[in-house]
């Protein structure tokens, strides 16, 4: 494809039980959507969506110009120990660190399929910018010589890379000049502060390098077989974007794009920058927070598949409610949950001459919702209310945990399985439907931003505070645009200060965040 | 122990996340690290207590070469012409409570059943021994690259203030050595028991049939102030250490009550409705209501679910030298100090 303008876009979400897809217009208008069950390759299920929206479209798809995918493939990789890459990891810390070894604590058969080795040498840097000693070079050459013909990747994570990279850009360069042309991550670009759980990510990041590549074929096979040829991005896990080359660099930063998605697309839908989301699927509902049009982020790591992270992950609180989830017992003893019958509802519900009493079949019951055939319902009225009462219980006791304060939020009820939110929650000022919530997710992909973050200690003993603080600032706009965003339109998103206690010196942990919309005219494909 | 570090720290001391990585790693390389208690060492022999100083936030990066004390073992047996018998946490609360297990692992000796606060507290003197009269001279002080440094203190709040400084030179962390004791001085300057009782409580905690919170309260025979949600947490660093309040909002059966946390590092005074339920050197600790694990002053947030529970101090603390060091007027709060298991509930 040629340099044109943008146009219009496809954004494709997987979930755990559905794949959505839609097609926006220049004006955010829906022209297409579809929705397909998941799969488990992931892959056949992007392609079937892509494939009914493009039907959808008819002759009007040559104009899709942007393809936005928000995907679970990476979670599968590593839940299944699949098509990941060998990975050398290499620490610069020592003399300090030697105290937990890289990868320890793994589950141990993930480690034997991911590592191909790993060492600890003499580099890094104290939280002021001091180097704790210099950069051992030998034995970087040593290390990445033994790796030769083992690993097809390293990943490199110095302590306080977040202060000065320079010790990881120069190990960088050392391992290319021995192992030539293997996949380098550099945990820098990757996590935030915390050595252990930044240098996971990274290794993670590097393992996933090869799925990234195959991703990346599937989706444009899929597009090319309906006849589309657009630039394509990948969804992440803050609810911005990222161009394909950078997500083939860091396809780590897919993980958990859908609840982010979610988010964006309630926010889209209603206009709001600040509620509270809740996106009830087929399985589950995840309940997070729109904080000035993004979703707000966990402060605590997640853990991806038994493993420590530190990822900004959205701060969620997810619980097994969603339309498929089963009710089971009589009387005074109503069990809901956290079995689903996920995408076999039609077959399954009782609405639909199933045998498994769900909650779809407690709101179609309550009035709620019409599907399928009320009739089939008679005799089970009272337990399907007292399941849809103890539903909502849940959904609002979780409301109330993602809240910050007292005071009562609108809240945005999206997804597949939203007729389950009531319209009355203790601490909540009012409840929005948008119209098409059912594929917030897939919008959310489709109209989000793209970004860039820093996360560093910076030492207000030296420069002045402003002007410290004002480096970060510049640092993560010049991210964001590095990853697709309009220069022009780049703004700070976030930003976060937070003093070190114990310390006599000045030093304060800044946070910034920087995003714009995708820039336009550098719609060429290489 | 993990578990029961992060209940004794009373919010503060640091997570145990890494120490208890490091510890597995340590017992893994080097074999269990037996528990002694200090009636089965001989009297003259030295207990060298240790631990890091520095920015908690700081060991996140910059983790723990894990000889670090090790290697100043020779240098305090040097000085006081003893050997060294067993090392001890000088702070069981939070991670320190931890370290000498990694250290002690790579020397071969043994941990004591004891420490020198019994809970966690955010300065260098504020410890068991400083009360029993021990001299915390000579401190000895290194960092992960092999640097010594011996200081002479003309007080603990001197120690404090050259230990800090050091500590910033050395990259916002270090690790040292004061209050080194004779196994017969120690029987009386000490938090005794201290790392059994880390370990029960976890061992409660994690072993729960119901719920973990009853097991807990339990083992400890502590007192529960109050049960319910943050609904306010108001912070700020000054001098270099937090500050701040939190509230918590009963819930079921504290449902209409409200309790306000003094918080100073770690949570200092509990207020209910202008009554003291529990105060400084008694140890307060917020724990999930679920998993009963301790939340951290700086990871309080509103809309957890929390259970404030007290339960008392080490002995030592409630003597007027003791309080003069760590009671209430202390950190600055005009209250007459009241054992917690005298205060009246609600």
């Amino acid at each position: 494809m040629g340099a044109s303008g943008l146009d219009l876009r496809l954004g494709i979400d997987v979930g755990g039980t559905n794949t959505d897809a839609v097609v926006l217009d220049r004006t955010d208008r829906l022209l297409a959507r579809a929705k397909v069950p998941t799969t488990p390759d992931v892959s056949t299920g992007v392609a079937g969506a892509i494939a009914a929206a493009a039907e959808q479209l008819g002759a009007g798809r040559t104009r899709i110009t942007h393809a936005m995918l928000g995907t679970t493939h990476a979670t599968n990789a590593i839940l299944e120990r699949r098509s990941l890459r060998r990975v050398g990891v290499l620490r610069l810390g020592a003399p300090a660190t030697f105290a937990v070894r890289p990868l320890f604590g793994w589950p141990e058969d993930l480690r034997a399929v991911v590592s191909a080795g790993e060492e600890i040498v003499g580099g890094g840097f104290e939280f002021d910018g001091r180097e704790i000693v210099p950069l051992d070079r030998e034995a970087i050459s040593r290390f990445a010589g033994s790796l030769a013909g083992r690993a097809d990747a390293v990943a490199i994570s110095s302590v306080f890379a977040a202060v000065s990279a320079e010790h990881e850009v120069a190990a960088g360069e050392i391992v290319r000049k021995e192992l030539g042309d293997v996949h380098v991550s550099l945990s820098h670009e990757i996590g935030s502060l915390g050595l252990l759980e930044r240098e996971n990510a990274t290794v993670l990041n590097a393992a996933l390098t090869g799925v990234a590549g195959d991703v990346a074929g599937a989706l444009a096979g899929s597009l090319d077989a309906c006849g589309l040829d657009p630039v394509t991005f990948f969804a992440q896990n803050d609810g911005t974007l990222m161009d394909l080359e950078y997500a083939l660099r860091f396809p780590v930063l897919t993980i958990g794009s859908g609840p982010a998605n979610s988010i964006r697309g309630a926010a889209y839908l209603t206009g709001s920058t600040d509620a509270i989301v809740v996106d009830v699927g087929g399985t589950s509902s995840d309940v997070g927070v729109l904080t000035h049009g993004f979703p707000r982020e966990s402060n605590a790591g997640v853990e991806i598949g038994g493993i420590s992270t530190n990822f900004r992950m959205p701060d969620l609180v997810t619980i097994a409610i969603g339309g498929g989830t089963v009710v089971e017992g009589g009387g005074t003893a109503v069990r809901v949950g956290p079995r689903s019958v996920g995408y076999r509802l039609p077959d399954e519900a009782l609405v639909f001459g199933g045998a498994t009493a769900t909650l779809t079949d407690a709101a179609v019951a309550a009035g709620r919702l019409e599907l399928g055939d009320r009739a089939l319902l008679s005799g089970r009225e009272d337990v399907l209310a007292e399941a849809l009462g103890s539903a909502e219980r849940m959904i609002a006791d979780a409301v109330d945990r993602v809240k910050t304060s007292r005071e009562a939020r609108p809240l945005i009820a999206v997804g597949g399985g939203s007729v389950l939110v009531p319209d009355g929650l203790p601490g909540v000022r009012e409840v929005h439907r948008p119209d098409h919530f059912d594929v917030a997710n897939a919008i959310g992909a489709a109209i989000a931003s793209v970004s860039g973050e820093v996360d560093r200690i910076v030492n207000l003993g030296r420069g002045g505070r402003e002007e410290a603080i004002e480096e970060v600032v510049d640092e993560a706009r010049a991210r964001a645009v590095a990853a697709g965003a309009s220069a022009d339109e780049v703004e700070v998103v976030e930003r976060e200060e937070v003093p070190l206690a114990y310390l006599t010196d000045p030093a304060v942990r800044v946070r910034v965040k920087a995003a714009g919309p995708l820039e336009i005219g550098r719609a060429s494909q290489s | 122990m993990a578990i029961g570090c992060s209940i004794l720290g009373a919010g503060g001391g640091g997570d145990t996340a890494i120490g208890l990585l490091a510890s597995l790693q340590a017992v893994e390389a080097f074999g269990p690290v037996p528990v002694v208690d200090l009636d089965d060492l001989p009297d003259e022999a030295l207990v060298m207590p240790c631990g890091g100083i520095g920015a908690p936030m700081i060991w996140i990066e910059k983790i723990d070469r894990g000889d670090e004390i090790v290697r100043i073992i020779p240098v305090v047996e040097r000085i006081r012409g003893r050997p060294v018998v067993a090392l001890m946490s000088a702070e069981i609360g939070g991670s320190n409570g931890l370290s000498p297990v990694v250290w002690a692992a790579r020397a071969g000796l043994p941990v004591v059943d004891a420490d020198g606060m019994g809970r966690a507290f955010p300065e260098v003197p504020q410890v068991t021994m400083e009360v029993a009269g021990i001299s915390a001279n000579p401190a000895v002080m290194t960092d992960e690259r092999g640097n010594v440094v011996i200081f002479e203190g003309v007080d603990g709040a001197w120690m404090e203030r050259m230990e800090r400084a050091m500590a910033v030179e050395f990259g916002g962390q270090g690790y040292s050595s004061e209050y080194q004791m004779t196994v017969e001085e120690a029987k009386g300057a000490t938090a005794r028991g201290t790392v059994t009782l880390a370990i029960r409580i976890g061992e409660a905690v994690l072993g729960a049939v119901h719920d973990p919170v009853d097991a807990l309260v339990e083992v400890l025979d502590a007192r529960t102030l109050i049960a319910g949600k943050v609904v306010d947490v108001e912070r700020r660093i000054t001098g270099g250490f937090v500050r701040g309040s939190a509230t918590i909002e009963g819930l079921d059966a504290d449902a209409g009550r409200e309790l306000r946390l003094e918080i100073q590092n770690e949570n200092l005074v509990g207020i209910d409705d202008g009554a003291v339920l529990a105060m400084v050197p008694d140890i307060i600790t917020v724990v999930d209501t679920q998993t009963a694990q301790a939340i951290h002053t700086e990871r309080l947030r509103y809309g957890q679910r929390v259970t404030i529970i007290a339960f008392p101090c080490d002995p030592i603390w409630r003597t007027p030298a003791g309080l003069a060091l760590a009671g209430p007027r202390a950190f600055g709060y005009d209250l007459d100090y009241v054992r917690v298991e005298d205060i009246d509930g609600r």
